[in-house]
């Protein structure tokens, strides 16, 4: 087991290691650069030379770009993210890694209570759509699911803003704290990530509860299924108790793959709803070309897409102990 | 009739026998209670006359209909696996309404622009039925004045006819009066007709990535799964890779950079959707790699060894076509996931240029708060027959997949 995921850690860090150069060519590659787009206005207004242009892009490390230039700013990306350093962001003007635990935690929070209310909602009714397979129950579960997955996420965020924002003004429109308020207010707060939180539910039950559903099928049709019936015992201790344990196995895996997205972020709501997540930073970051943060950013996120794969692996060795690990 | 003969002589080629009988055993022993290749029409209930018969059916059906099966014809019907599933797929309830709700769509984009007398980007420079109104709204106050009203004049652009109201007519470029059934938009351009040529321009996009990527997928999994080695190690490992890059920051990147490369914007699009077509690949590669894997294994595959076929006839004649339907299946849902990520794209800006229209454009309009508010028909619509087009695709591709499945057989 030890070298199994030895085997795999080592994997992920080369692919990792194409991933970011992938990455830092591309970004690079964009003919306007940060210094370009900074200095536009100034530029166009004679205010400063090309000269100047060209100075400041070398104090960002930006004027070398042929192929050899690209690969020496890598290689001082590389050996600065390597000793735990990854640059000053162009647009913030901070460490990358202070900018992302900044904003990581607002995006976090919707996250965590996104999540704990999708599984409490979306496994029961996936079990509940399993046993009463082609009732009433299952044929409406079905359909609003796959009326869930089918919904464009800022459709539905535009959607609930016009109904509950505007038309019935329950709930605030944007940001994360009234104009108003002093300091920091735990309500308020909440207050305003209530349709966030909505809108990414709503967008992922669907998934999960099919997933429950299917699940739950298999199980049902098992051998220890019918012996437990056969035994007498009630439906619902045969559900709740035999089945239900099972169908968990392959959904506590699932868990683990989640961590990139709580921490990640979702670019599209937070821009909508106009919450400073990691994922609305991020997002900026890529307009103006801020190629440090652009970079942490998505290292980060594959970080823990690495992670998140090899953890659902390892629990589902541990919960599971048929599955024997080949090669 | 005669060339008919000729395929049949040729498809009994010994290797292509096996292959057909192995079919025919595993759908026998999966099928035990429907196996209607005898089906007495009247009811869905299939009778079996006499196990004799049934069997020289089995066979029959699939190698050749005209000798036996022709006697047998007058009293029993012989249903092709093709056949079943179709049927199979239109028990489902909610297949058939995915299929309706995607037929209805592809008439409303391909046909609809023939019956409006408007052009996707054809501004109404009329003035017709231009109503000056005002908004009036209150506010609770205090004191004597219990209530205070604010009121609002909407100023409108005089030279086009702006958000003009469902069911109002304007003039177009022939000179006729023409009606705007959902209104205008805030460039005073048809929303109707807009989300016809936004729909089709959502289909034929998504189709023409979802095509490509699949036959990407096939080629290059089939070649992974057949050859294994260095092959499958190097295609796997690119498969990992595109797995791990963050696509949407990816297409934000290369969409900046087509931007700033001083790429024509009208075919900046297309462009962005082949970047999306090599991006998304990896997914049917890995399944036509691990099917591949699985019937390399099979008997049939060790007869067409002996008779000394050529690899590529191995793989796309006697192989891929064993994966179809799980292909179809990932095909069809891959439509609906396509058409998501392609109207993303165009609500942030990345799609279609500015005077085409796209449906994630649209609903992007609901940016500006009046419009939120006030011109819900400026972004409703769109998003609603995004919903729709995604939903019949998802619908169709379930029902497809229970339908080629027979372990999900009802």
């Amino acid at each position: 087991m030890v070298k199994y995921i030895l085997k795999r850690v080592l994997y992920s860090i080369v692919i990792l290691l194409l991933v970011s150069i992938l990455l830092y060519f591309i970004m690079r590659m964009i003919p306007s650069d940060f210094v370009d787009k900074s200095f536009a206005a100034q530029l166009q207004q004679q205010l400063i030379s090309l000269e100047d242009v060209q100075r400041i892009k070398a104090l960002y490390g930006l004027d070398d770009s042929s192929f050899i230039g690209l690969w020496k700013g890598y290689w001082k990306w590389f050996s600065g993210a390597l000793s735990g350093d990854l640059g000053l962001s162009f647009k913030h003007n901070e460490p990358v890694a202070t900018v992302i635990s900044d904003h990581m935690w607002i995006s976090f929070g919707i996250g965590i209570f996104a999540y704990i209310f999708q599984f409490l909602i979306a496994i029961p009714l996936g079990v509940k759509a399993a046993t009463n397979q082609y009732g009433a129950v299952d044929y409406t579960t079905s359909v609003l699911a796959m009326i869930g997955i089918s919904l464009p996420s800022f459709f539905l965020a535009y959607l609930l803003l016009r109904v509950f924002a505007v038309g019935l003004g329950w709930f605030p429109l944007q940001g994360t704290a009234a104009g108003d308020t002093t300091g920091f207010d735990l309500w308020d707060l909440l207050w305003h990530m209530v349709l966030p939180m909505v809108t990414v539910i709503i967008g992922s039950i669907g998934g999960l509860m099919r997933h429950t559903r299917t699940n739950t099928l298999e199980v049902l049709n098992q051998d220890y299924v019918r012996t437990a019936r056969a035994k007498g015992l009630s439906e619902r201790k045969v559900v709740y108790k035999h089945v239900f344990r099972n169908t968990m196995v392959p959904i506590v895996t699932m868990m683990a793959g989640i961590i990139p997205g709580l921490f990640g972020g979702m670019m599209i709501l937070e821009d909508v709803f106009a919450i400073n997540g990691i994922g609305r930073i991020a997002y900026q970051a890529l307009q103006v070309g801020d190629i440090p943060l652009v970079m942490g950013y998505n290292m980060f996120i594959s970080i823990l897409s690495v992670i998140g794969t090899l953890l659902s692996d390892i629990t589902y060795m541990l919960v599971d102990p048929r599955i024997k690990i080949s090669k | 009739m005669a060339k008919k003969k000729q395929d049949l002589i040729e498809n009994s080629v010994p290797a292509e026998n096996a292959h057909l009988q192995t079919a025919e055993t595993v759908e026998d022993q999966t099928e035990t209670v429907e196996t209607p290749i005898v089906d007495n029409s009247a009811s869905e209930q299939i009778e079996v006359h006499d196990s004799e018969a049934r069997d020289s059916v089995a066979v029959e059906s699939t190698q050749n209909k005209n000798n036996d099966a022709e006697s047998l014809a007058d009293r029993v019907r012989i249903v092709s696996p093709t056949k079943l599933v179709f049927k199979r797929f239109f028990r489902s309830r909610l297949s058939v309404i995915g299929l309706v709700i995607f037929l209805a769509v592809v008439v409303f984009s391909f046909l609809g622009p023939v019956f409006i007398g408007w052009g996707q980007s054809e501004v109404d420079r009329s003035l017709a039925d231009r109503t000056e109104y005002q908004f009036a709204k209150y506010e609770e106050g205090s004191g004597d004045d219990k209530f205070t009203y604010y009121t609002y004049t909407v100023s409108r652009p005089e030279d086009f006819n702006q958000w003009a109201r469902p069911f109002t007519y304007g003039i177009n470029e022939d000179g006729k009066k023409a009606l705007h059934v959902l209104g205008t938009d805030e460039e005073g351009q048809d929303i109707f007709v807009r989300l016809m040529y936004g729909g089709r321009l959502s289909l034929m996009l998504s189709f023409l990535v979802v095509i490509v990527y699949t036959l990407i997928g096939v080629i290059l999994g089939g070649l992974a799964g057949y050859f294994g080695g260095w092959v499958d190690m190097l295609i796997m490992r690119l498969v990992d890779i595109l797995n791990c890059l963050p696509s949407l920051p990816i297409m934000l990147i290369v969409g900046a950079f087509f931007d700033g490369s001083g790429l024509d914007p009208d075919l900046r699009i297309y462009f962005m959707m082949g970047v999306l077509t090599l991006m998304s690949w990896s997914g049917t590669a890995r399944l036509v790699r691990g099917q591949i894997l699985y019937l390399r294994e099979q008997e049939y595959m060790i007869a067409t060894d002996a008779l000394g076929f050529s690899p590529v006839r191995k793989i796309f004649k006697h192989l891929v076509p064993n994966v179809m339907p799980q292909l179809i299946v990932s095909m069809t849902l891959g439509l609906g996931g396509t058409i998501l990520t392609e109207a993303s794209l165009s609500f942030l800006g990345l799609g279609a240029p500015k005077d085409t229209a796209s449906l994630g454009q649209m609903v992007n309009s609901a940016k500006a708060p009046t419009v939120l508010a006030n011109h819900v028909l400026d972004w409703l619509p769109a998003g609603f027959l995004i919903i729709l087009a995604v939903v019949a695709f998802n619908f169709i591709g379930d029902g497809l997949r229970d339908a080629l499945d027979p372990k999900m057989k009802r």
